[in-house]
């Protein structure tokens, strides 16, 4: 008699807690051995690029926090970026720095929620509440600077929503003061946990010409070696001025990604430190007559002010015809805002490159061959924002 | 490597393929004969001058009222040489494209969901499915006569040839 063989399908998701969202996986498993993994978004669709060209320039800012609802300030600031370089717009020193502040600190913040939930997902269940404790401080930084939690909004074409509180600086320097020994703390727990290392070392390996082929970006591929991030090759909103260095990996596996993303929170500290040292005086946003709103005050004197914050309110205003993509190091990777202009008040077409989405795809690269178990880890640590690969 | 001197390199040796190059804010946008795509961009990936290794995202755009009607833009980056291409074809509705799978295999989703979006189809593509809407979808939602919600846009233009479904 010969012993017949057969392949077992195996479901995972979409409602399973370390997806992290909605994403189903369909594995196809021989024992233990996965052979083939095909994941199926859309769950989540919005259909928020469509939105888009509905929305008048300023009023899409809004949605782009939906986009991804973990980096909020990521998405806003990768926006206005493109909007601005569609209109050519300088935007104030000043604006920039906090623009550097805020999003660094939206990447320790989203950091600390991939830090929690992979950790438990492998199974440290302590870490969550760890991370979750230090991310409030950065979710009450938010609020203090637009009066939301989450999506905050505060980023606007050519500037911010607001200038900073008074008590901006002393809360800041609260979380570089707290942060340092907390990291060391995370990395006490885990770092040689030796549970933690069998768990992620030489685990779902992607070598580096494989990453760039299938586009992965960010973290994910600076974890197997690739020495590549937006900020230092193409800086944008002043990062030429800070020093920070880009960490990266040796085996592209899940351990090499956790080191990476762990070194580059202690980096986005330094980079907030130096901003908030050399915080430039000035204005909050540029002072451009129908592209952004006047100071209140000069609305509430003024008859041109009123009638320019008149005009921008209700119709808005019309860039050039033409199509610009910008791109900035996002927590997950290269998120690309490319806007195509009709010259009309509204886009044309607005496209996110999101770096869940393309990091998502190379998933049966490191998945295939490898253990179901270990699925659950390299999800993990490809970070994936589910809002952000459906749009 | 400068906008000028990547335009230089693709004109010396693909002349005829051509079709516009544009300079817009700094980006160079080279629109190209669709039938040349899969050759240029293997090209673009394996000189030794211009490196396109990374892929960064495929874009579809729907100008309902231009024949040919659909812009499907190609953002390329080079991580050695740190240089920025946009390449473009414009293409046609039942048109097939080309599909850019071999040179990168990120192209695969990007292409799924221009597939998924606009109703394009390309050719050789592996995989060529539905990706973010459902199966059995009717439509393709980022078309410009796809409506928000409501009814299918009657323009005048194509009211002799309703938007066409997908079956």
């Amino acid at each position: 008699m010969t012993a017949k063989t057969e392949t077992m399908t195996l479901n995972m998701g979409p409602q399973h807690p370390s997806t992290h969202g909605v994403l189903r996986v369909v594995l196809e498993l021989e024992g233990e051995t996965v052979l083939k993994a095909v994941p199926h978004i859309g769950y989540l669709h919005t259909g928020i690029e469509k939105l888009a060209e509905f929305k008048n320039y300023n009023q899409f800012i809004t949605a782009t926090d939906r986009v991804d609802y973990l980096a909020p300030m990521s998405n806003n600031l990768a926006y206005c970026l493109a909007v601005e370089k569609l209109l050519e717009l300088e935007v104030p020193l000043k604006a920039q720095y906090v623009r550097v502040i805020m999003t660094e600190l939206t990447r320790i913040a989203s950091h600390l929620v991939w830090l929690g939930t992979h950790a438990m997902d492998i199974g440290a269940m302590s870490m969550l509440l760890y991370c979750f404790r230090e991310r409030e401080m950065i979710v009450g930084m938010y609020e203090l600077v637009s009066g939301q939690r989450m999506m905050s909004t505060y980023f606007r074409i050519g500037g911010l929503y607001y200038d900073i509180p008074p008590d901006f600086e002393s809360r800041t320097r609260e979380i570089l003061k707290v942060m340092p020994k907390r990291i060391d703390d995370y990395e006490d727990l885990l770092t040689q946990n030796r549970i933690w290392v069998q768990r992620t070392k030489g685990v779902g390996v992607i070598s580096a010409a494989d990453a760039i082929d299938w586009g992965v970006t960010g973290p994910s591929l600076r974890g197997s070696g690739v020495k590549w991030d937006i900020r230092k090759s193409n800086p944008y909103s002043s990062y030429d001025k800070f020093d920070f260095e880009v960490p990266v990996g040796k085996n592209g596996d899940v351990y090499d990604r956790y080191l990476v993303r762990i070194h580059e929170m202690r980096q986005s500290l330094k980079i907030v430190e130096q901003a908030l040292n050399s915080m430039p005086k000035g204005d909050y946003i540029a002072r451009v007559p129908g592209i952004t709103l006047p100071p209140k005050e000069a609305v509430l004197n003024e008859m041109e002010s009123l009638i320019y914050q008149f005009k921008l309110v209700v119709h808005g205003f019309n860039p050039p015809v033409g199509e610009v993509y910008q791109a900035i190091e996002s927590p997950r990777g290269e998120l690309g805002y490319y806007v195509v202009s009709n010259g009309t008040d509204k886009p044309h077409r607005v496209k996110m490159r999101t770096p869940s989405f393309v990091n998502l795809s190379a998933l049966p690269k490191m998945a295939e061959g490898g253990l179901v178990a270990d699925v659950v880890a390299i999800i993990g640590s490809i970070d994936i924002v589910l809002g952000e690969i459906d749009r | 490597m400068d906008n000028n001197s990547i335009l230089e390199k693709i004109k010396n040796k693909f002349a005829d393929a051509i079709v516009e190059t544009v300079e817009f804010r700094g980006e160079l946008t080279v629109v190209i004969k669709k039938e040349k795509l899969v050759e240029i961009c293997k090209f673009l990936r394996d000189d030794s001058d211009l490196k396109f290794d990374h892929l960064a995202d495929v874009s579809g755009v729907d100008f309902l009222e231009r024949l040919p009607r659909f812009d499907i833009s190609y953002h390329m980056y080079s991580i050695p040489k740190n240089h920025r291409l946009r390449i473009k074809i414009k293409v046609n509705e039942n048109e097939a494209i080309p599909t850019v799978t071999p040179v990168w295999s990120t192209a695969n989703w990007h292409e799924r969901e221009i597939f998924d979006m606009f109703g394009l189809k390309f050719d050789g593509h592996p995989d060529l499915r539905r990706i973010l809407m459902a199966d059995d979808w009717v439509g393709h939602p980022l078309r410009k006569d796809y409506p928000l919600g409501y009814e299918e846009v009657q323009f005048t233009f194509n009211k002799d040839r309703p938007p066409e479904l997908i079956k």
